[in-house]
This record gives structure tokens, C-alpha cells and sequence, in this order.
């Protein structure tokens, strides 16, 4: 071994010393804990994946869900989705391109902003009616989800949402996120 | 209107509470040496004459008070809050936390479980990646224009501990926290700040964590933007893959001058902030120790200029040590206010050499219709003649 590769594996082993802040002697592990069931998983485990791993059975049109979004979103959403109070769920962009950057009045919403429409049943399923989290149906939560892209012209009217259509649902905006590419390195501001 | 007999009793004692705080504040003994001081007590408070509060913004919010504090460590009432379903009341002899997903083992972990396991204690900021107040006016107060970061001593076993212990698989790379709170929020968080620096932490500045930082147990990844540091933490799923959950599409993400969206951003970089003089301050002609603090998610500051003529010329400050990584740094920098108006700024630069931008190359980059996350401009406040203090947004010429 060269001294400056020794050099480096010291550095290196000093590195994981301080990240990982256990004495040498530590085992392992520690055998704390007990094993989670099956059943157990199952009942918390409510996260959907964008190729859909996690969706439950049940299905939805938009007109199944436009009654259940009358009676218990429209009242912070607006009737239509577009008129608040709270967020703007629906609306599309004009034309090609995408001019939030330029544009501080553009409300983002499921239409013009959301990369992927797995995402739209999974945040409405855990979070939605605020007043009442966890209270809806996954067939509820089906048609919802149709309901809100179809109102966004991104599914047609009649398109059945399900384990197996929604995760193919191609949403506009998807192309347009990108991940960071902030490097730790020195230099200009890169905000 | 008729007054029961309970009311008027409990009326009675409110005002005689009252009176009698107001007498305790008002008739401290002009010789304190000549009376008796109180009995030891239970807990003790801050002085009456020395309240402090956090600012409450609407129903999700409320900020650190910059400009009421000194030195590094914020006061854990005084820590900032941020939630999207309100703060959860957790039993900790019920609170569990699922790990599971690419695991050897799926494991439930009770609250003293996790007690059990080799512990670490480091100082870091946390900050909200929305930590810029918007509607700012000349009546801006450091805490109301940058409130959303805080610095605590947090305790908790890393999460590399726990991974190990359920036999986490070699080619996971993403991993899901969600908390239990009525959003029951989510985050994807890459394997590595797993593996590197990640607490599970249960305590905060030396006791269990505040209700409002996630009582009894919460995730906490150092330097990174406070969201994904999920609190209330009930489930940790591990994947080969981010599982693009709300807070990190719709909510988050940076739109660019270019046309595209930045996710995933979680860093948050070097800022500085000058807490005094500042808004509602009003300065007598003299020496005055400027003060503020500077932190990156980087590392270490390295330095933080200070200018007194609007950016013209900068010293550096002096740099409270030990100048810990993560964590609030104070800066001071003397100045003489000789009752000429002029703006004073301050600049961090940190360990790898990032410089704080200004406003208008922040908006350069991003364009006017940003988001509000990741904003961290150079912050000025225009000193008047007659000493009055007052933020003033770029540009400031
Ligand atoms: C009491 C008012 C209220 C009701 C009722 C309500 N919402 Fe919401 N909704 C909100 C608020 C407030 C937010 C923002 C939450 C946050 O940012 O944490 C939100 C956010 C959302 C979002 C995410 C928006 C975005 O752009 O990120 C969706 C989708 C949504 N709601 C759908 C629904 C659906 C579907 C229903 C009916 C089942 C519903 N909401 C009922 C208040 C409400």
C-alpha cells in the first residue's frame, strides 16, 4: 500500500467514524424490535408508486366522482376546482412550454403541474377532506382521481380509473422535472 | 345579562390572577438585596419582563423571533413550526415506528426500542425551504422575513443503526419516511443521507422533542430543506426507487428562468441574516455591534462579510467559535452609526466557497414566477438618520 493510499483509507475510515457515530465494538446488531406481520404491514402500508405498485382494487369514472367532489371538496376547491378558496386543483396551460418562472399568478395545479397522476390518488386517499383525513373509500378515491383529471383534460370523459389505467396516465407537465444538479464544489452562486 | 354565581367566582380569580402579575411586574423592590427572593419551583420561566414569542403566520406556521435572540441555540418554545395537518397528540407508550420494504427483517420499533439503541447529540439547523417572507414591507422583522430556521441540540440514534438492524438490501436506494399526523406526510429521501448523517431523534436540547418538532420521534436530515425531515415519523418504506409523493412534486419544487422544474432539491445553501440592528430597532449615534446569523447546508461558513455603505465596501466579521458544520453561526462586526442614513448587508460565504447571491441573480436564475423555496438573498436594512431601522428589499440604490 502507498503512503498516500494509506493516507486515503485513513481519511476514509475517519469519514464513516464521524457519519456513522458507533464505537468499533458495536455489534451488528442489537436484536431490539420485533417483527412486523404481513398484516401489519398491509394496514400502514398505504403509499402508490408512479408505476402504480401500491394501488388497491376498486375502480372510478369522472361522473362517479363528481358527486362525492360536490359534497365534500367543492366547498374549498370551488365547484369546478378552479376557484378556490384553497388550492387551484384545476386548470391547463394555453399553449406549448412552461411559464411558471415568469409568470407569479399562474396557479400550479394537478393539469399544468403535477408530473405524475399516482400522485393524485395517493394525496387525496391519506390527506383529503383535511376535516376528515382517511375518511374516503378507495372506490371514492378512484373516481376523485378521475374526476380531477378529467376536469383537467388529461383523461376523456368515461375513462375508468383503476390499478391498472391510472399509473399509464401520462400527465403534461411530467417532462418538464428536472433533479438537482447542485454540485457540493466551489464557485459561483448556483441558487 | 344574567351572571351565574360560578362566573362571578371565576371572574373574581382571573382578575386577581391578573392583578397580581401585573403587580409582581410592576413593584419589583427598588432594592432587591433588602427582600427575600422566591422559593426553588418545578419549572422555571423567563423572566416576566423578558417575554418572548414566536410569530404565528396564518394556520400552518409559526416563526423563530430572530431578533429577540442572541447567540446560536433557539430556545425550543421559541424553535420554528411548520405542518400540514396540525400538531398531532402522540401517546408515547403506543407510538411505534415500521421499517420495512427492501428489509431482511420488517420491524417494529416501540419508542423505548429506539432509546435502546447507541445514541448521538449534534447541533444542526433545520430550516423550511420557504424561508423567505414574501410580503415584506419597511416594518419587517428578521424573524417575520426569515423565521423558518432554528438551531437545537438533537438527540436520536442514526438512522444507519437502524438499518443495519433490519438488514436493509444492498441495491436500495430511496426510502419513503411518513409521519402520523392528520397529512400523513411524505417524503423520498435518497439511501446515502440514510447512511450518512441521519437521526431518528427523539430529543431536543436536552429533553423529548417539542409537540410542534415532532413529539415523540421524527426524522431529521442535517442541512436539508426542514420538509423532508418528517416529524411524527410512523413508517419508513425502503425502495429502489423516490415515490414522487405530493410535498416533493407539487409542492417543493423550483420552476427555472429555462423552462423546467428542479425536484428533490434538498440542500439548503449559505445565508446570513443580520438580526441587529433590524426592524423595529431604533439606533442611538455611537459604536454598535452589528449581529446576525449565518449557516449553510454545506458545512461550515467560512465568512461572513458585513458592508455599512449599501455594498460599496465589505469587512469581514468576526465568527463566534467554535464555527460547528449545520448549525447557526453568530457573526459580529462593529460599526460606528454617526446619524448619516446608509444600508447595511451581510454575505456568507461557506466552506466550499459559495457565496450568498443576491436578489436579483437569484431571480436571474429562477425567474419572477419562482416558488418561494430556496430563496436566500443578501438581506439589507436601510439605518435612517434619526436611527430608525427598516428592511428595504433590492434593489437598494
Ligand atoms: C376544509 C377545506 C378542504 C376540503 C373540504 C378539501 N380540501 Fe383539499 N386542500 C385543502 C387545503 C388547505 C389544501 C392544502 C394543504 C397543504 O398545503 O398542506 C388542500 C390540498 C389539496 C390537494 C393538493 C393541491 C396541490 O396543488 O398540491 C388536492 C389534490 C386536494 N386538496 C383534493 C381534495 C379533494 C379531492 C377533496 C374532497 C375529498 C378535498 N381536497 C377537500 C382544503 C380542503
Amino acid at each position: 500500500m502507498t503512503r498516500s493510499r494509506l493516507h486515503a483509507v485513513c481519511a476514509a475510515a475517519l469519514v464513516v467514524t464521524l457519519a456513522t457515530p458507533i464505537s468499533a465494538q458495536a455489534p451488528t446488531r442489537f436484536g431490539l424490535g420485533r417483527a412486523a406481520t404481513p398484516d401489519e404491514i398491509a394496514r400502514l402500508d398505504i403509499d402508490i408508486m408512479p408505476d402504480g405498485t401500491g394501488l388497491p382494487a376498486g375502480r372510478g369514472t369522472s361522473a362517479d366522482g363528481a358527486a362525492t367532489y360536490a359534497a365534500k371538496c367543492a366547498r374549498c376547491h370551488g365547484p369546478t376546482g378552479k376557484e378556490g378558496p384553497n388550492d387551484v386543483l384545476v386548470g391547463r396551460l394555453p399553449a406549448e412550454g412552461f411559464p411558471f418562472s415568469q409568470d407569479p399568478t399562474l396557479p400550479h395545479t394537478i393539469g399544468n403541474y403535477w408530473p405524475h397522476a399516482t400522485t393524485v390518488f395517493d394525496y387525496i386517499r391519506r390527506a383529503m377532506p383535511p376535516t376528515a383525513p382517511g375518511s374516503l373509500t378507495d372506490e371514492e378515491v378512484y373516481g376523485l382521481t378521475a374526476f380531477l383529471l378529467h376536469a383537467n383534460a388529461v383523461i376523456p370523459a368515461g375513462a375508468v380509473m383503476d390499478r391498472n389505467t391510472l399509473p399509464a396516465v401520462v400527465m403534461p407537465a411530467r417532462r418538464y422535472f428536472t433533479p438537482d444538479t447542485r454540485k457540493q464544489s466551489a464557485g459561483k452562486p448556483r441558487p | 345579562m344574567k351572571v351565574t354565581r360560578r362566573e362571578l367566582i371565576a371572574g373574581a380569580a382571573g382578575a386577581m390572577a391578573l392583578s397580581q402579575t401585573a403587580r409582581s411586574e410592576a413593584q419589583a423592590p427598588t432594592d432587591p438585596s433588602k427582600v427575600r427572593g422566591k422559593p426553588p419551583r418545578a419549572n422555571g420561566e423567563r423572566a416576566a419582563t423578558a417575554k418572548v414569542q414566536r410569530l404565528v403566520r396564518g394556520g400552518t406556521s409559526s416563526g423563530t423571533p430572530h431578533q429577540d435572540l442572541m447567540g446560536t441555540i433557539t430556545p425550543s418554545d421559541l424553535h420554528f413550526e411548520r405542518h400540514h395537518g396540525g400538531v398531532p397528540e402522540i401517546d408515547p407508550a403506543s407510538y411505534s415506528l415500521l421499517i420495512h420494504g427492501m428489509v431482511d427483517r420488517p420491524t417494529i420499533f416501540t419508542l423505548s426500542d429506539l432509546k435502546r439503541f447507541p445514541s448521538h447529540s449534534q447541533i444542526y439547523f433545520l430550516e423550511c425551504s420557504g424561508n423567505l417572507g414574501r410580503t415584506a414591507g419597511p416594518e419587517t422583522t428578521p424573524g417575520q422575513l426569515a423565521g423558518l430556521t432554528s438551531t437545537s441540540e438533537w438527540t436520536g440514534v442514526p438512522l444507519a443503526t437502524l438499518l443495519r438492524e433490519v438488514g436493509v438490501h444492498k441495491n436500495a436506494k430511496w426510502l419513503l419516511a411518513e409521519g402520523t399526523d392528520a397529512a400523513v406526510l411524505t417524503r423520498s429521501v435518497p439511501i446515502e443521507k440514510a447512511l450518512d448523517d441521519a437521526l431518528v431523534a427523539y430529543g431536543q436540547n436536552g429533553e423529548a422533542l417539542r409537540p410542534e418538532q415532532g413529539y415523540p420521534v421524527r426524522l431529521f436530515l442535517p442541512g436539508w430543506e426542514g420538509n423532508a425531515s418528517v416529524k411524527w415519523l410512523r413508517r419508513i418504506d425502503i425502495s429502489d426507487r423516490p415515490f414522487m409523493t405530493r410535498e416533493e412534486t407539487s409542492k417543493y419544487t423550483e420552476p427555472f428562468a429555462d423552462g423546467t422544474s428542479r425536484m428533490f432539491s434538498f440542500r439548503m445553501d449559505a445565508r446570513s441574516l443580520i438580526t441587529h440592528p433590524a426592524f423595529p430597532t431604533r439606533l442611538e449615534r455611537g459604536w454598535v455591534e452589528i449581529s446576525g446569523i449565518a449557516w449553510t447546508g454545506a458545512g461550515r461558513i467560512r465568512r461572513v462579510e458585513v458592508s455599512t455603505d449599501g455594498g460599496k465596501t465589505w469587512a469581514s466579521a468576526r465568527l463566534q467559535e467554535p464555527v460547528l458544520p449545520l448549525a447557526h453561526t453568530r457573526f459580529r462586526h462593529l460599526w460606528e452609526f454617526t446619524g448619516t442614513e446608509t444600508i447595511i448587508m451581510s454575505r456568507a460565504v461557506d466552506e466550499t466557497g459559495y457565496v450568498q447571491p443576491t436578489r436579483a441573480e437569484l431571480l436571474k436564475l429562477r425567474g419572477p414566477g419562482t416558488t418561494g423555496y430556496h430563496l436566500n438573498p443578501i438581506t439589507g436594512w436601510v439605518v435612517q438618520a434619526d436611527g430608525r431601522v427598516i428592511y428595504k428589499e433590492e434593489p437598494w440604490a
